[in-house]
């Protein structure tokens, strides 16, 4: 298989504040290929946008991506100037926000804000742009895509802004688009809709797709992969299925048990005991072991990143079903 | 928009008459200017002669009806101490006046809204720092003693500019003002840097604390997502988002700047509005004080009604609102 699209090793972005420095991520490691859909999970705080606009560059200060590596497709991301940057963004790596009534300017009208989109890239006529812009509106399912150009955006709903911004992500058919928990303003039929429509996008397009969000049964059915956060970091990642059927990590259990289920139906929903510990003060060693049932002294001690089982990575000292998986071995204490 | 306007209007009429009610309480609970108009060793008929010209003797509340009889006529009186219609009085200064706050309402923006910009875009930079300690100076100093300074240091100690006085005046565009001649802009330099110094530092605060708050919105987050140049950013996205409160206040702030141009008036010697109505109130000449309140209520309305009108060009949601109305 050919190298992924964007590989993120130990980032590490810190705000340093008043208070104290804020690690939003503290060492997260993932990657997502061509054609592939990895989803990013976490409880609220996790340090998943945190994640995701320290691959956009776009970490506002007092923030700072202090350490780690981000490469797209072969580039440093870390070391390219500032221009270049800009020249990625948007073009080459495109993001949707979470909340659609804030994401565009109210001040300016849909069809300015896509046709700068196409226009801080490259150069094109303004019938060109326009046209390009209609038929962008109208392939994420925006009625009368001509007329809805010249509207503002309080005249649209919140699902419609959805689409306008999936929109502008997909007008230069990036290789890489971050989706930020952007289906979590919306209500269910319009989440499954534009749901639907981004995994179809992904797949037919070949492009690679960070989709972020604390809702692991929305991505469960999305995502081919996925990559569990906690507390800025990456604590699991493997393929979906395999993630929901077996967890490696207690925290990724305790995920899986607060998700309401068909199968489970009647059995109580388990809430993961304790509060997420504050950036500002993390737990020596492992982050999760307040709330962690299985946590031991050893747990005092940061666990490494190893590969669990094939094509399963994990940070944990004392992994879940590892025995029947038969790797009894490694969940030794 | 029409219908916007014309309640707009009703209201105003109805601001007007409970002002015009306050204005002449207020006015006729102050003193008694025949004191003032006629020497101590008049005769006693020379003093009532001059009570029943003035119509002075009659009950306050016929005095008020005609008051109110002349207003509706636009009649606001003849001055007791010039003889001539106050109102026309009030006219006759209100150019230079109005010149002088253009003036400096045009440097507070054209200095303000650049350096609030830039003081709110690197807050932490030594420029962004030094541009709120000045703003600071600005709004804090006495506005007459930052007047005295302007005078003491370029006009007396530098002998650079005029202490004070409007200069020549020529006609261009069918407005006569001191701004055509070098002259007349020579004069109003001081004058005008005086009434903008408190106004400058008050757009470049309220520019900051917009751009501040502003820049760290989803929106302006998601422009730069989509590649686009810092300036696009700076100069569309965040300039034109500012506007709206900016231009409301600066438009509340020109009404504001012709009531308060008495202090700079006075201080430069400036033959405006301003300077009329102190004179007036040391002499207790009522008509033209009434005058003068009526004319800046009618100004305070008429900006108003523009600011509104700017706000809905400059924000797409009121304009929407309003059709809808
Ligand atoms: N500008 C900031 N200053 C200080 N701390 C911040 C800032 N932005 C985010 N954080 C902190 O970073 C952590 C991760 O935030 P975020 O990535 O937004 O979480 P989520 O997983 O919900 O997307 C949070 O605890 C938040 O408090
Ligand atoms: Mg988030």
């Amino acid at each position: 298989m050919a190298d992924p699209l964007l590989v993120v090793r130990d980032l590490r972005t810190h705000f340093f504040t008043r208070t104290g420095v804020v690690k939003a991520v503290d060492g997260a490691s993932f990657s997502v290929n061509r054609g592939e859909v990895l989803g990013i999970v976490g409880e609220s705080g996790s340090g998943k946008s945190i994640a995701g606009f320290s691959i956009m560059g776009l970490v506002d200060p007092p923030g700072r991506v202090v350490d780690g590596a981000m490469t797209f497709d072969g580039i440093d991301l870390r070391a390219l100037p500032d221009e270049e940057m800009r020249g990625l963004r948007g073009r080459r790596i495109a993001m949707v926000f979470q909340d659609p009534m804030m994401t565009l300017n109210p001040v300016l009208r849909i069809d300015t804000q896509m046709i700068e989109a196409l226009t801080a890239h490259i150069r094109i006529g303004k019938a060109d742009a326009r046209a390009r812009c209609r038929d962008a509106l109208g392939m994420v399912g925006i009625p009368a895509p001509e007329e809805r150009l010249s509207a503002y955006p309080h005249q649209f709903s919140g699902g419609m802004r959805q689409r306008v911004a999936i929109a502008i992500a997909l007008l230069h058919e990036p290789d890489l688009i971050i989706a930020d928990e952007p289906t979590t303003a919306l209500d269910v039929t319009i989440q499954a809709q534009i749901l639907y429509e981004v995994q179809n996008l992904v797949h037919t397009r070949d492009m690679a797709m960070l989709w972020i969000t604390h809702d692991l049964s929305v991505v469960a059915g999305l995502a081919d992969r996925i990559a569990v956060m906690y507390a800025g970091r990456v604590v699991e990642t493997g393929p979906t299925e395999e993630i929901v059927e077996r967890p490696l990590h207690p925290y990724t259990q305790g995920l899986i048990g607060s998700v309401p289920s068909r199968s489970k139906r009647g059995s109580k929903l388990r809430q993961i005991p304790g509060m997420a510990p504050s950036p500002l003060n993390l737990p020596e060693g492992c982050a999760f072991r307040p709330r962690c049932a299985y946590a031991t002294e050893r747990c005092g001690q940061s666990p490494a990143d190893r590969e669990l089982l094939p094509g399963r990575w994990g940070r944990c000292h004392h992994p879940l079903h590892l025995a029947a998986a038969g790797r009894p071995e490694l969940a030794k204490p | 928009m029409t219908v916007f306007v014309i309640r707009r209007l009703l209201q105003s009429l109805l601001v007007m008459a409970v002002m015009s009610t306050l204005v002449f309480a207020g006015v006729f609970a102050i003193g008694n200017p025949i004191d003032i108009l006629i020497s101590p060793d008049a005769t006693q008929a020379e003093y009532e002669r001059a009570v029943r010209s003035l119509g002075l003797d009659l009950p306050l509340w016929e005095q008020y009806w005609r008051f109110l009889q002349n207003l509706a006529d636009g009649e606001l009186g003849i001055s007791f101490v010039h003889h001539e219609p106050a109102i026309e009085l009030i006219l006759q200064r209100m150019p230079a006046t109005l010149e002088l706050a253009a003036v400096a309402l045009l440097l507070s923006i054209t200095v303000g809204i650049p350096l609030g910009l830039w003081a709110g875009l690197k807050p932490d930079s030594l420029a962004g720092r030094s541009i709120m300690v000045g703003s600071i100076f600005g709004f804090s100093l006495p506005n007459f003693w930052q007047g005295l300074m302007l005078i003491m240091i370029f006009a007396v100690m530098l002998d650079l500019m005029p202490a004070g006085g409007r200069g020549e005046t020529a006609v261009f565009l069918g407005i006569e003002s001191s701004i055509w001649t070098l002259d007349g802009l020579w004069h109003l330099a001081l004058p005008a840097i005086n009434l903008a110094l408190f106004k400058t530092s008050l757009v470049i605060r309220l520019t900051r604390a917009s751009v501040r708050e502003v820049i760290g919105l989803d929106y302006v987050k998601f422009a730069r997502a989509k590649g686009l140049s810092e300036r696009r950013v700076v100069f569309v996205h965040v300039l034109k988002n500012i506007m709206i409160p900016v231009t409301t206040v600066i438009g509340l702030e020109l009404g504001v700047m012709i009531a308060f141009a008495v202090v700079t008036e006075t201080v430069f010697a400036w033959p405006g509005m301003g300077k009329l109505i102190i004179d007036s109130i040391f002499v207790l000449d009522r008509p033209v004080i009434v005058a003068y309140l009526t004319v800046i209520v009618v100004m305070f309305i008429i900006i108003n009604l523009v600011v509104d009108i700017l706000y809905s060009i400059f924000d797409p949601r009121v304009r929407l609102a309003d059709v809808g109305a």
